[in-house]
């Protein structure tokens, strides 16, 4: 059985533990092991887009301490996994010996759909969805590790789920980890114009594969009062979407 | 152009409020974006060009030495003249002293970026010299006395009425009374007040977008045939350039221009390519009596020997611009100076000093879609990190901003700490907000609460205690049933 660390990410853990809960259901109908390390904090993004490395190479160490004794890592999110993918080697290109075992990891570390789909060759996890629903790609795991296809092979095998694409689908949706608190009019436009396309779809529902990224756009979907819902792909994969969407009031009975 | 990159937060604010330019921005979206991709797909072999291109590029900037001293002598052998200035002061100051020696009193000239990082007009102004932009966008910019809002299109944030009402301005004086509102009527004025320029202009000077080692000729693309005009008929000829502009051989050149129309404007050719070279020679019949040829450094060693190298790669054809949402949102005069967008947060500070520019490289959200379209394979959010580690080094950012990634950073190398921390604080938030299920305001979280909702966390613990508390639920059902 294959041994799979969860890189939980800290939007996950902070804001939808039911997204780690989905994934780890996921990794195991898929036949892993799932252990979930208690010393994972961050992949340390804050510090590296803010240009101070000592920092970030601190949180990789813990990092690639905390992740390397299994045969993989995986995180529901591209933008984190892309972090430990792509951009931890060359932090330590002075260091031979971390330079080694941030290479080793990052062979091994995968965004949770492309991991599914292309190593473990699984495809349908016999999921129910009956909604419409429509899909936007985070910048990171799109670009820098490629996912596109892989969340959309494993929609159509959701029964009931209808695909209805937005326009400019791989458009960024302005937040970009600290830069929708630093440059918050920028922001919001861009924010603002993501989700007008998400209205403008048809959709019921909005899925997309990275914390970030939903925090934001259901935070102006709900701003302009739209009932738009939105959900982590893992979440509707694992049956797991019952609860409510990101944003939504757990008691709908409105108080007086 | 005076260098207001410092204010480029205040600037993107006041632009965000323009809906004229809302209106012209969305243009270059409807315009550039799909052209391009149409142009792109049409040529099947697109990724192979692009991979020679960035070798080709490579080399001569590994040989960039040897390129350069081969064009002047080639330059010189066909009769004209090599300049050398290691900034823009010294190119201007080059550049007025051949219009004076000519006795020159009316300069004609082609759009050039190397021009407007050098303020070369107000140099001229300033010299006693009339110039006159012939490219209609840079003419534009020239009466509204504005600096370039895009590297291709100059005037782009420009409306038709705006323009209309700049003619009827400055155009009284050479009888210009109605007001024009069509687009062609427009155009036509544009030109025939250009024509007589054109013709009476002693000094022409344009930039060019490649310089051929092994000819000492240059490659000059416009869509309007004005950099044609500007360069062959006037007296005296200058080309200003960067020194990145050299490349081997003009079967080279051929490489580059494939990419170049289709990237730019989803053209497949731009409407004039033209290779010009030198003076005239005996028995030409027409063509400029002194050929001079400015190679402006500008910091650009500079970035040759440090980390932005790669960025030297850029022939300036404005497709990142053209993709960047954050371009797209606030346009290219919040940037602050004559070089916009991710190729312009790149180049900026290294030409003017990162103290100058410093939130330049932090406005983008590294979402990598310039770099995906580059057709140099400029690893555009690479080199913008780079910047970020300048102004980080240099504590660049806002206290508070390196303050509390300072607080973080401590505490996330504190798992057993960071994690008690962040169980109050689901705690508290998820108490807080489990009404609503969203926060449209709170302490601490206005720059994310001005324009979204900050959705509460989904219960009351975090991912970790659940985990935990389930693991152990686990373990104690698993010891009562041994
Ligand atoms: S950086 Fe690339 S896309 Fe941008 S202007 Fe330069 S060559 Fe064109």
């Amino acid at each position: 059985m294959k041994s799979v660390g969860l890189f939980v990410t800290c939007l996950v853990d902070l804001h939808r533990p039911n997204v780690g809960f989905a994934a780890i259901a996921l990794l195991e109908q898929a036949g892993c092991s799932v252990s979930v390390p208690d010393s994972q904090v961050c992949c340390g993004q804050p510090a590296y887009n803010s240009g101070d490395d000592v920092s970030t190479k601190r949180i990789a160490q813990q990092v690639i301490d905390a992740f390397e004794s299994f045969d993989y890592v995986v995180a529901p999110s591209g933008s984190c996994a892309a972090m430990i993918k792509e951009h931890y080697p060359p932090l330590f290109a002075d260091d031979p010996v971390w330079l080694a075992r941030a290479q080793a990891l990052a062979s091994r570390c995968h965004e949770l759909f492309s991991f599914l789909v292309d190593v473990l060759q699984v495809k349908d996890f016999s999921a129910e969805f009956g909604a419409d629903v429509t899909y936007h790609d985070a910048c990171s795991g799109l670009r820098e590790l490629g996912v596109k296809e892989q969340p959309r092979t494993l929609m159509s095998n959701v029964q009931g789920l209808m695909l209805k694409e937005m326009d400019d689908t791989d458009v960024c949706c302005g937040f970009g980890g600290t830069f929708c608190v630093k440059y918050p009019d920028i922001s919001e436009r861009m924010v603002d114009d993501k989700a007008a396309l998400v209205r403008q779809s048809g959709a019921e529902v909005m899925l997309g594969g990275d914390m970030g990224c939903l925090l934001n756009i259901s935070g102006r979907l709900s701003r302009v009062a739209s009932d738009v819902r939105v959900y982590h792909l893992a979440e509707v994969l694992a049956g797991m979407a019952a609860i409510p969407a990101i944003g939504e009031a757990a008691n709908t009975e409105e108080q007086p | 152009m005076k260098v207001q990159s410092l204010n480029f937060k205040a600037r993107s604010t006041e632009a965000l409020l323009d809906d004229d330019l809302k209106a012209a921005l969305s243009n270059v979206k409807q315009g550039f974006i799909g052209k391009r991709a149409e142009a792109v797909r049409l040529v099947p072999e697109w990724e192979q060009i692009r991979a020679e291109a960035r070798d080709l590029k490579n080399h001569v900037l590994d040989n960039l030495d040897h390129y350069l001293v081969a064009y002047e002598a080639a330059v010189q052998a066909r009769g004209g003249q090599v300049h050398w200035a290691s900034t823009s002061a010294e190119a201007n100051d080059v550049i007025v002293d051949i219009c004076k020696q000519a006795g020159a009193k009316t300069v004609t000239k082609g759009k050039s970026m190397v021009g407007e990082e050098a303020n070369l007009n107000g140099a001229l102004e300033a010299a006693g010299l009339e110039a006159m932009e012939t490219d209609l966008g840079e003419y534009i910019i020239q009466l509204a006395k504005e600096a370039p809002s895009h590297i291709i299109a100059p005037a782009i944030h420009k409306t038709r009425q705006q323009v209309s009402d700049l003619f009827h301005e400055h155009h009284a004086q050479y009888g210009l009374h109605e007001r024009l509102v069509d687009r062609s009527a427009l155009v036509n004025e544009a030109r025939t007040i250009l024509r007589e320029k054109f013709r009476c202009a002693d000094v022409g000077i344009t930039g060019a977008n490649f310089l051929i080692a092994e000819t000492g000729q240059h490659v000059l693309v416009t869509n309007e045939g004005n950099g044609d005009l500007t360069s062959s008929l006037p007296r005296v000829q200058i080309v200003i350039v960067g020194i990145e502009k050299v490349i081997p051989t003009l079967e080279d050149a051929s490489c580059l221009l494939r990419l170049l129309a289709r990237s730019a404007t989803g053209q497949h050719f731009s409407n004039y390519t033209s290779l010009m070279s030198g003076p005239a020679q005996p028995g030409d019949l027409d063509g400029p009596e002194a050929f001079h040829v400015v190679l402006v450094d500008n910091h650009r060693t500079e970035m040759l020997a440090g980390e932005l190298r790669e960025m030297l790669r850029c022939f300036r054809c404005g497709a990142c611009l053209n993709h960047c949402p954050v371009y797209g949102a606030v346009g290219g005069h919040a940037y602050g100076w004559v070089y916009p967008g991710p190729m312009g947060s790149v180049v900026t500070p290294a030409m003017v000093g990162i103290e100058n520019a410093p939130d330049l490289p932090h406005a983008c959200t590294l979402n990598g879609r310039c770099a995906e379209v580059c057709p140099m394979s400029i690893p555009l959010p690479r080199l913008l990190r780079e910047h970020r580690r300048a102004t980080f080094e240099r504590s660049l950012q806002s206290a508070s901003a390196r303050y509390g990634l300072g607080l973080w950073a401590w505490l996330a190398a504190r798992p057993r700490l960071y994690h008690w921390a962040t169980r109050w604080g689901v705690a508290v938030l998820s108490r807080l907000g489990a009404r609503r299920g969203r926060f449209s305001r709170l302490p601490l979280a206005g720059a994310w609460t001005q324009s979204r909702d900050l959705p509460s966390p989904q219960g009351r613990t975090t991912f970790m205690q659940e985990y935990r508390q389930r693991q152990s639920d686990a373990n104690a059902q698993g010891g009562q049933g041994s």
